[in-house]
């Protein structure tokens, strides 16, 4: 299918971004200050503050860097500046981005203090910003676009239908070679039987079941109740949802009728099987998911909701849709896509998944989502227990 | 004819509501979506946007059928028509 193509910036690697971003990365929850300074600074560049990276270890410290090298190393980034207190893990994650190809360079705090560090990293940032507003989109095809979806803020009409047009895309474009990743662990609690079924092998069926099991035993393990407020959210009880076996079955429409996964990734792992849908072992929490995915290399998010998540990111573009009518109205800022066409019966879940084609092409092709628009950026470390 | 709830399969216990303003005593024309039937069913609540109705009766701690599955149980009795959802059903996990 031809008309399946876009205009992408290719970076080094051959990997195709969306966004031509660049970003001004800390390792660390006290360089977020002199990152914040050097944005100031040079115009086009953005930082990414987070909360986190001193003390951590084990698990959780490879999750950490896995994600900071990810976010660094997406198609839709052009450049990074990593900025840490300190030389040796700020070249750790240097030195992750730079396998790339791509420009990246570190400066750490100490023994420089933050004027002249600021100072140092603005002129670098200034070069990378520069250069990198030279670079040329150019034609791509869908079998090199990466995308991945979570659903939020979801409710029964989810699961009716903004869910399964999400689903319709899947079965279309990953016959065509687009590279798609689901996840929410905890979110296909009641529906892991069906999800397991889906897994192209039974390897990847196991993996899938044992990581479902570790999550639903963590969850088991620090629970105080029956998870009511919190999963199901209130947001998704006041929408209807009563239960999070039905939150699952909702879930689930995403991945279609055909489509099967082909493998079980970590937290932010690259895919490594080629073209084809994943699954991924993340939270059901809106922006952890989604910056899971983003470190994972995925360019562009679809997100459906229903009474209205309006979470963005500051490198993947989110694309919402909803099919809930009080929604659209309400919160018609938020919404790239209006699918309550198909809850009046006037519209098919073919002609819904066609729309949200067009819509992720015309995303790709440089228009900006709502939540970009609105300047929405969250960016969440998943953290896996106590620091040190 | 407007459609005011949707039903996911044949087999399903529940519909949910698709418009806002149901109240009790209206009668509310279905979309059966798995072989694209018409179904009609009288409200016995007000039920809002998003939420369940009843298809049939249901005794306390039955299983509620939806998208053909198992999504928890029953904790009241519950007549055809009525407003389904946490205060009379419940899941079966954690």
């Amino acid at each position: 299918m031809s008309q399946h193509t876009f205009l992408g910036y290719r970076r080094e690697n051959g990997r195709v971004g969306i966004r031509n971003h660049v970003i001004i990365l800390p390792l660390d929850d006290i360089s977020n200050a002199c990152c914040e300074a050097v944005a100031n600074n040079i115009k086009g560049t953005q930082a990414i503050p987070h909360p986190y990276g001193r003390l951590q270890f084990g698990a959780d410290l490879d999750l950490h860097f896995r994600t900071l090298i990810g976010t660094g190393s997406n198609p839709n980034v052009a450049a990074v500046v990593v900025i840490g207190i300190e030389p040796g893990w700020t070249q750790r994650v240097v030195d992750g981005i730079a396998k790339t190809g791509k420009p990246v360079e570190g400066f750490a705090i100490e023994q420089h203090g933050d004027i002249d560090t600021i100072a140092r990293a603005s002129w670098t940032a200034k070069k990378f910003v520069q250069d990198a507003s030279e670079k040329q989109r150019e034609e791509c095809s869908i079998d090199e676009l990466w995308i991945s979806t979570k659903c939020g803020e979801s409710d029964t009409t989810s699961g009716l239908a903004s869910c399964p047009t999400v689903g319709n895309l899947m079965d279309k474009l990953v016959p065509l070679g687009a590279t798609m990743c689901f996840g929410e662990t905890s979110e296909i609690t009641g529906a892991e039987h069906v999800c397991a079924e889906r897994a192209a092998d039974e390897a990847t069926k196991q993996k899938f079941l044992d990581t479902w099991g570790s999550y639903n035993d963590f969850i088991n393990r620090h629970k105080t109740n029956d998870l009511s407020e919190s999963q199901p959210t209130k947001g998704n009880i006041e929408g209807g949802l009563s239960t999070i076996e039905e939150k699952a079955f909702g879930n689930l429409a995403k991945i279609g009728k055909h489509t099967k996964y082909i493998d079980v990734l970590e937290p932010a792992e690259e895919p490594a099987k080629g073209p084809g849908l994943y699954f991924m072992d993340t939270s059901s929490a809106a922006a952890e998911c989604v910056t899971l995915m983003c470190a994972a290399g995925f360019v562009v998010h679809l997100f459906p909701t229903g009474q209205g998540n309006i979470i963005g990111n500051p490198i993947e573009p989110v694309i919402k849709l909803s099919a809930n009518p009080r929604t659209v109205r309400t919160m018609a800022e938020h919404m790239d896509l209006d699918v309550t066409g198909i809850v009046r019966r006037e519209m098919d879940f073919d002609q819904a998944g066609d729309a949200l084609i067009e819509s992720v092409l015309q995303t790709c092709n440089g228009r900006l989502t709502s939540a970009e628009a609105l300047g929405h950026k969250e960016f969440v470390l998943t953290k896996l227990y106590r620091s040190a | 004819m407007e459609t005011h709830f949707l039903v996911h399969n044949e087999v399903d216990k529940v519909g949910v509501v698709v418009v806002e303003g149901i109240t009790a005593g209206q009668t509310l024309s279905g979309w059966l979506m798995e072989n694209n039937d018409t179904i009609e069913i009288k409200a016995n609540h007000d039920i809002p946007i998003g939420h369940k109705i009843a298809l049939a009766d249901i005794a306390n701690d039955d299983t509620i059928i939806e998208y053909e599955n198992d999504i928890g149980r029953a904790v009241a009795a519950i007549a055809k028509g009525d407003h389904v959802h946490v205060h009379n059903i419940k899941t079966k996990r954690w």
